[in-house]
């Protein structure tokens, strides 16, 4: 079991006839990932790694049965993509592209909201559920099948957090990079309540950093209804205020946003910090024990 | 991206919005002829920065004798304000601005509310001052409008804002198309915040935008060529500039230990590494998920113009981006620079076993660290500092 995804996971790619597209396509389907198709407007009909590309993504999804998709279109067009993903009733929809204009992240969370489709990003690593499913762009072979939740908003940080892990002996569920841009329509809560719900999952780690307070709100929730144990770093506790430290979301102003503010919250709901960023694998160890389930979390 | 207040003027002008007459000058002797019958008339420094006035970068002028004594204090001027930090900025264009009666003040902006995804109108009768004092002292004088990013402004919200702010009369009209016209140029040029910040009621007792505060988002200046003109490098850490033109995202601090990392999370988290283990990062520096060996070697170049920095820490975990070529990079750039500082490389991750081979198979006095930590540890002692 996993959340959002697993092996029966049919996959579209968006964008597959791009640089990036082209080059991930390989590499999610050399970590096994179920992909069905490509669509790039105006390919329709060529083939690309012995899969069909079409033009429209209601097409696409016609005729394979996709109910995944991934984006690697370039800013200016992908807010289009990810709205064409939606309507063609995509059930998820993960953006990896960077640098989308605020506004049009803003008109997609309108359009989106009330409606069933998740959509992961923008800005994002992606999704993997280890040895089932990979959609996005992290390195597949640091990851190990198990039974602790990853919801990160960085990319290399998930990555060490997924390598501190593995390296411990301890397999992942599934691991989230919900992304770094200021606007998103999925955040620490919503991941964190599909973990909770995952009998699969046991634990959770969560990497925040400054800016926003979807920090905060995770701790709300991890404080009144979470039942599993959470390990949690903040990054951002050296990085001076008002500056934007590459991620768009990572911005302190008027001293709200904080590091500081984030891991009390958390704290105060009973999550164990990491105090630093190589500590993450050690924090998630003392929250597993502390629950007496450290065992059953380290793979075999 | 930030711009001064005479070119966010402008854009008020173009969009209706009621702004005092003004002419920008670029020498003393240019504000001086620009003064004649125009006084009296107020000097504006042109930085971009808040709290000019406190720091002494707005003086008014009665007459063209008082324009020279303002203009020679201002041009040249280091101008130190709580925004700048102690470097300051210095004054390089001044904007003279029809002297205006003020009877009452407010505070107008817009910007977005990430939460929701949608721009919020934010007002409060006590204009003038700093909003983010108003907002932590006196809440209740903020009155916070969300506006809908589809369907854009409404009569009915210029009608509460009037009522919150106690306007009457033409007032209630003129805020209804001063705020009509500021959410248009907000969502029009994909702003991130425009701020009137005071808007006045003058002595014939009409609405007057006194100050203009834009920034605009980034990542849509693509289709906003008319503004990404508008940007003024002089304005920015020349360093932080060079950057954004080769790509590469860095932000200059004040410790010695210059780091290269991959990604803005895992950047920022080396950040914090450093710290805990008592050293001092110099910089930010996100080489981005597909840097190229030309990419790594102008990151050097960076790190190294900076004369506080006494070690190097690089800290990748390669993912899309394959440490041999980072490695092949770092070769290069190290014989290129002739560098001299100490050297700590962390390779993780997608091909790190050729990467770390390419650099001990090198002959670089190159110091390899086993993980983050050590990393950290390492470049903090190289620099000089207590672990």
């Amino acid at each position: 079991m996993s959340i959002l995804i697993n092996r029966n996971t049919k996959v579209l790619v968006q964008g597959i006839t791009g640089k990036q597209g082209q080059f991930h396509t390989g590499q999610m389907l050399e970590y096994g990932t179920d992909i069905v198709a490509g669509v790039t407007p105006g390919k329709g009909g060529q083939e690309i790694f012995g899969l069909p590309v079409f033009n429209t993504v209601r097409e696409a999804k016609e005729k394979t049965g996709a109910d995944a998709s991934v984006i690697y279109v370039p800013p200016a067009y992908a807010a289009d993509s990810i709205l064409e993903a939606a309507d063609a009733g995509i059930r998820i929809i993960v953006c990896i592209t960077e640098g989308i204009p605020v506004k049009d992240m803003c008109r997609v969370k309108q359009y989106l909201r009330g409606k069933e489709t998740v959509l992961i990003g923008p800005n994002c690593p992606g999704i993997i559920t280890p040895g089932e499913c990979k959609i996005g762009i992290m390195p597949g072979y640091i990851h190990k099948p198990g039974h602790v939740g990853i919801v990160s908003r960085s990319g290399t940080l998930t990555y060490e957090a997924v390598k501190q892990l593995s390296d411990r002996g301890i397999g992942q569920s599934t691991v989230v990079g919900i992304g770094g841009d200021p606007v998103k329509c999925t955040g620490f809560l919503e991941i964190l309540k599909a973990f909770e719900e995952d009998p699969d999952t046991y634990a959770v780690v969560m990497n925040g950093e400054i800016g926003g307070s979807g920090e905060e709100e995770a701790a709300e929730y991890i404080r009144n209804h979470m039942t599993k144990p959470v390990a949690a770093f903040i990054g951002g506790r050296t990085a001076p205020e008002g500056k934007r430290m590459g991620h768009a979301g990572a911005i302190i102003s008027a001293g709200k946003g904080t590091a500081a503010g984030k891991i009390e919250a958390l704290r105060n709901a009973g999550a164990e910090i990491a105090d630093t960023p190589d500590e993450i694998g050690e924090a998630l160890v003392r929250a597993l024990i502390r629950k007496g389930i450290y065992e059953h979390c380290k793979s075999s | 991206m930030k711009i001064h207040e005479y070119q966010a003027v402008n854009l008020f002008k173009e969009y209706g919005l009621p702004v005092p007459e003004g002419k920008l000058a670029e020498s003393e002797e240019e504000a001086v002829k620009l003064s004649e019958g125009f006084t009296p008339c107020v000097l504006k420094a042109q930085v971009h920065s808040g709290g000019r006035g406190k720091a002494g970068g707005v003086k008014a002028a009665r007459n063209t004798e008082e324009v020279r004594d303002a203009a020679e204090k201002l041009f040249g001027m280091r101008l130190v304000t709580r925004q700048t930090g102690p470097e300051g900025k210095i004054v390089r264009k001044v904007l003279l601005s029809e002297t205006v009666d003020v009877v009452r003040e407010f505070y107008v902006s817009i910007t977005t509310d990430n939460e929701s995804g949608n721009p919020v109108l934010m007002m409060s009768s006590d204009g003038g001052t700093e909003i983010e004092e108003t907002a932590k002292l006196h809440p209740e004088k903020i009155l916070r409008i969300p506006v809908s990013v589809t369907e854009g402004y409404k009569n009915y919200q210029g009608i509460l804002a009037a009522d919150f702010l106690g306007l009457e009369g033409e007032n209630r009209k003129e805020l209804q198309s001063v705020l009509k016209g500021l959410v248009r140029l907000y969502g029009e040029k994909d702003c991130s915040l425009a701020e009137i910040n005071p808007l006045v009621i003058d002595g014939n007792g009409k609405l007057m935008c006194l100050d203009a505060k834009i920034n605009f988002d980034d990542n849509a200046l693509f289709r906003h060529p008319e503004i990404a003109e508008l940007r003024d490098p002089q304005e920015e850490d020349p360093r932080e500039y060079e950057a954004s033109q080769t790509g590469l995202n860095y932000i200059h601090l004040n410790g010695n230990i210059g780091c290269l990392v991959n990604g803005a999370g895992l950047a920022m988290a080396t950040m914090d590494e450093i710290h805990a283990y008592g050293g001092e990062p110099a910089n930010f520096l996100d080489v981005g998920g597909s840097a190229t060996s030309e990419k790594v070697k102008a990151a050097f170049r960076l790190l190294l113009s900076d004369k506080n920095v006494r070690a190097i820490f690089v800290n990748i975990f390669g993912g899309i981006m394959h440490c041999d070529t980072i490695a092949e990079g770092i070769i290069r750039a190290v014989s290129e620079t002739k560098l001299e500082l100490p050297l700590i490389v962390r390779l993780e991750g997608t091909n790190s076993e050729e990467g770390r081979k390419m650099l001990r198979e090198s002959g670089l006095a190159i110091i390899p660290a086993e993980d983050m930590k050590d990393g950290a540890i390492k470049a903090v002692k190289a620099a000089g500092g207590r672990v």
